[in-house]
């Protein structure tokens, strides 16, 4: 409760900042705020099951463990932002308070207990992303990437009052505890098929968020066509809240008909894996390509959704955090290396751009590499650990063959995870020496200290969920 | 706790190779590299081989799961520990002769690169292997990727592919036993040991193995990374590659396949055999026509590794033995030779048989000792070669007779392609590439001496290292039948 109180005061406070006439305040505060948020946000710590808002939002520390990885992702997002300096169009305090407001749907999202919170969260966390993707005015890409948003994001939200409306209709309520009662009682002797349908489309238009295929069209497009920065903000904070929210639901409320729904998430997940990794491997943006990776991302943490079984949880809240850490540093050094290298005027995001980067830049190709192996699971990096919790939880459950498809689909991974290290450090190419701001730095030495150290102890996590 | 500072005597070496720079990089390499070797040999004499598994450390890693980083030696891990210990110094030395650019990563990477073959060969716990089996890759992929020749980055990468995608399938594999396990679950490998599993199911894992193992040695038909990855690579690479991280995959095979899914070996063994012995075969006559000398080494290698797995695959006390022996010598010949290789290029600036000649007329103490070497591969009497190569032999013959033959023929092939490599390399006209060719400096003899020494020493008395891995490897018998 206490981070979307403080988010939503700091959200109007940064907006004031505006005004303000002294252009270096806006990034030191909006880095306070968030701190401080994150601080609230652990208020709670071991306190058991907390309702607040009239029974609307729950707060446990699963729930405080995820906006932990949202509100550190977000600090790290807006510390490389660099107080939007560069541009001389951009309206920072605009954007800082978007920001602070899409986190407090973020976390509405995570805790909901009551399907109309679930709505207004996905909605606030929505309508500031929209409006962030378009936020590069003068770039066509920027606003088709936004109008592309908005439209297909408004349709799957439509899908998703309706499920939420069918599954009203067929419980009675919106809150998951009296679905949860109602599943596993009425719905028993005698099985609704309102409530499969509302279930059904709810998922649909939760899996839109998180890009998962095939509601996943939109997503290439969108992170290309987004500011960088954004794109970073989108993949991490807006990921982590999707799957924290669908983790939820199912969790909490649909365990006992685990084998309705199973097969149809099964299904989709199989898909989000294929699609994503085959589609990586034919892109020459290195900023596409992570699109595809975010799709990829999605299917991996789907397995702990389709498996839902003990480790589940665990397997979810790492992955997240690192696949978090990871994609930050890739879109960090992809604004550092985009900024020096320009196509056609526009900064050039190829994996081209990289070639060569070593020479110059070991520093940031180091964090690069790191960040890389952690996407692509390979070992002593947090992703690996991520990957092998959820194929642990997969195991759990029994369904080995999905873990199958997913190996073989990571081998696809590396292969274009590969690419832009190879252009960093094998291709001739002449990257100047970039100068990286000490803050920037900082950011990046800890994001790839946590991902390695998440890789050598992933056990210092352990138990305090 | 002598294992666990085994495992990191080679990290902190290679973190001070890094922090010192390029200007002292080779000396603060080699020094960590022969620390190893000293507390290597310090733990081969407090070591007993019928004691089982010793010097063990154990923490908890992910404690909820039941998987420790756990580690120990037993009689198979010392030798290969010995072997990983004795041959890191020399591949260090051998280049010291080159310069390479940023060297202080060279070497640390070798350093690193140590730490993790270490820790493969004595981890206990079946996610640590993986771990440090994964964790391998990545520095001798740079190296090769990074100091390699003009195809590096294509060739370098798909040896990093085809590798990553067996062992995924091991990691799968490990998935499902650690699941098999009882209570809370745990991932170590006694435990794996004692699970009663269906053959249907040991059928799966057997191949989730084999592929994995098979990928890394490589057997045929997995091999088509190799020859490209050992030509392209900078010569430190190859010789880890094929000294040192080959025997990760015939380690594999004694220690996870074999004990764990013993009906499936029981079933799919045969297969697995003659998939050897065509590489064997296959690897010889392909070396017979090699011009390229490094080509030449690694398509032997190629050929040596499959005589192993048929011996393991054989299942018998000797099969075992002559792998665990053989492991050894290959690993001290294999890197003699491309370290003799590394030399005639160097000095004559090509590797082609066909322009090469004449080389023994000016040089007569490299030619003894590349002849020393090349006797050991070839498996005379009294070097190296023989006892492995006799036993398993003698395994393979126990195992299927005709399979047997055929794996013999490996003696006689393996003698045409080394001598053809001799003469056509050392006697004969002198070309003129090899004008001027100089014999060897005294630090140059100081490598292939110790070389040389061991080729005779496993030669004339193996039982210094056979007794070593008996009592181990009778262990791992027992648990099989």
């Amino acid at each position: 409760m206490y981070p979307i109180v403080l988010l939503s005061v700091f959200g109007i406070a940064s907006l004031f900042l505006g005004f303000s006439k002294s252009k270096n305040i806006l990034l030191p505060s909006v880095l306070l705020f968030l701190a401080l948020a994150l601080a609230g946000n652990f208020i709670d710590w071991n306190q058991g099951q907390l309702l607040y808002f009239y029974d609307m939002l729950r707060v446990n520390n699963l729930t405080m463990a995820f906006n932990g990885i949202v509100l550190v992702s977000a600090f790290m997002i807006v510390a490389i932002s660099g107080g939007f300096q560069d541009n001389a169009d951009s309206e920072p305090a605009e954007y800082y308070g978007l920001m602070l407001f899409s986190l407090v749907g973020a976390i509405m999202m995570i805790g909901f207990e009551h399907l109309i919170m679930l709505f207004i969260g996905v909605e606030i966390l929505s309508v500031a992303m929209y409006v962030l993707t378009g936020s590069n005015k003068r770039n066509l890409r920027s606003n088709e990437a936004a109008l592309k948003y908005f439209l297909m994001g408004a349709f799957a939200t439509g899908f998703m009052l309706f499920g939420m409306a069918l599954l009203y209709g067929a419980t009675g309520s919106f809150s998951l505890t009296q679905i949860q009662s109602f599943v596993l009682t009425s719905h028993v002797a005698s099985p609704s098929y309102i409530l499969y349908a509302g279930l059904l489309l709810l998922l649909i238009g939760m899996l839109f968020k998180v890009s998962a295929a095939p509601f996943h069209f939109w997503t290439p497009d969108v992170y290309e066509g987004a500011p960088t920065i954004f794109t970073a903000f989108m993949s991490t904070v807006v990921k982590t809240a999707g799957f924290a929210a669908i983790y939820r639901l199912l969790d909490h409320s649909f365990t006992s008909i685990y084998s309705y729904w199973w097969i149809v998430v099964a299904a989709i997940t199989v898909l989000t894996l294929m699609v994503g990794n085959i589609g990586a491997t034919s892109q020459n943006s290195f900023k596409r390509m992570l699109a595809y990776s975010g799709i990829s991302h999605a299917g991996y943490l789907l397995i702990a959704v389709t498996a839902l079984s003990k480790p589940s949880q665990n397997a979810i809240v790492f992955y997240s955090l690192a696949y978090s850490l990871a994609t930050i540093c890739a879109f960090a050094v992809l604004m550092l290396v985009s900024k020096e290298n320009t196509l056609e005027g526009q900064p050039d995001e190829r994996y081209d751009a990289f070639n060569g980067l070593a020479k110059n830049n070991p520093f940031l190709a180091f964090v690069l590499t790191v960040s890389m192996l952690s996407l692509a699971g390979i070992p002593l990096t947090a992703g690996f650990w991520g990957k092998f919790m959820v194929f642990t939880s997969a195991a759990d459950r029994g369904i080995i063959w999905i873990t199958v498809i997913a190996v073989l689909m990571s081998t696809v991974g590396i292969y274009y995870y590969f690419r832009v290290i190879i252009a960093s450090y094998l291709r001739d190419g002449n990257v100047v020496k970039i100068r990286v701001a000490p803050f920037f730095q900082v950011i990046l030495v800890l994001a790839t200290f946590l991902t390695l150290l998440f890789g050598i102890a992933p056990g210092l996590l352990e138990g305090l969920i | 706790m002598l294992t666990l500072l085994l495992i990191l005597i080679p990290i902190a070496a290679a973190v001070l190779t890094l922090a010192t720079g390029a200007r002292l990089a080779k000396q603060v390499a080699l020094i960590g590299g022969l620390a190893e070797l000293g507390l290597a040999v310090f733990v081969w004499s407090q070591f007993d081989p019928s004691a089982g598994s010793q010097f063990a450390f154990k923490y908890h890693w992910l404690q909820s799961a039941g998987i420790s980083f756990a580690g120990g030696i037993d009689g198979i891990s010392m030798v290969l520990v010995l072997l990983t210990a004795f041959l890191t110094p020399f591949i260090i030395l051998s280049a010291f002769g080159h310069d390479y650019k940023n060297s202080a990563t060279f070497y640390s990477l070798i350093l690193f690169m140590e730490a993790a073959l270490i820790g493969v060969f004595t981890a206990t716990d079946a996610f640590l292997f993986y771990l440090f089996f994964e964790a391998a890759l990545i520095p001798v992929y740079f190296l090769a990727a990074v100091w390699g020749g003009e195809n590096r980055a294509k060739v370098t990468f798909k040896f990093f592919i085809y590798t990553m995608f067996g062992s995924l399938f091991m990691l799968v594999a490990l998935v499902y036993l650690y699941y098999q396990t009882p209570g809370t679950h745990t991932s170590e490998l006694t435990a794996f040991y004692n699970l009663q599993l269906s053959a249907h199911s040991q059928g799966f894992i057997f191949w989730a193995f084999f592929i994995a193992f098979a990928i890394k040695m490589p057997l045929f038909p997995f091999h088509t990374w190799q020859p490209d990855t050992y030509t392209e690579s900078p010569t430190q690479a190859t010789m880890l590659l094929s000294g040192i991280m080959l025997k990760m995959g015939v380690y594999g095979l004694i220690r996870l396949l074999l004990p764990i899914v013993p009906l499936g070996v029981e079933t799919w063994g045969i297969l697995a055999v003659i998939l050897s012995v065509i590489g064997i075969i296959y690897g010889s006559i392909i070396a017979i026509q090699q011009r390229d000398m490094k080509r030449l080494v690694a398509y032997s290698s190629f050929a040596h590794v499959g005589l192993m797995s048929a011996g393991v695959f054989s299942v018998s006390a000797n099969g075992l033995q002559g792998a665990m022996v053989q492991m050894l010598a290959h690993g001290i010949n294999v890197v003699g030779m491309f370290y003799i290789v590394d030399l005639i290029q160097a000095r004559t600036k090509t590797r082609y048989l066909d322009q090469l000649g004449g080389i023994s007329q000016s040089s007569p103490q490299f030619s003894v000792y590349f002849m020393i070497l090349l006797l050991g591969s070839v498996a005379l009497p009294l070097t190296n070669g023989f006892p492995g190569e006799f036993l398993l032999l003698s395994g393979v013959f126990n195992y299927n007779a005709w399979l047997g033959a055929i794996a013999g023929l490996t003696i006689i092939l393996g003698s045409v392609y080394m001598l053809r490599l001799y003469q056509k390399s050392m006697f004969g006209q002198k070309s003129n590439w090899v004008e001027g060719f100089k014999d060897l400096t005294l630090s140059e003899s100081l490598i292939l001496i110790p070389l040389v020494v061991m080729v005779f020493w496993i030669g004339i008395f193996p039982n210094t290292f056979l007794k070593i891995s008996e009592p181990a490897v009778n262990q791992i018998l027992q648990i099989i039948n």
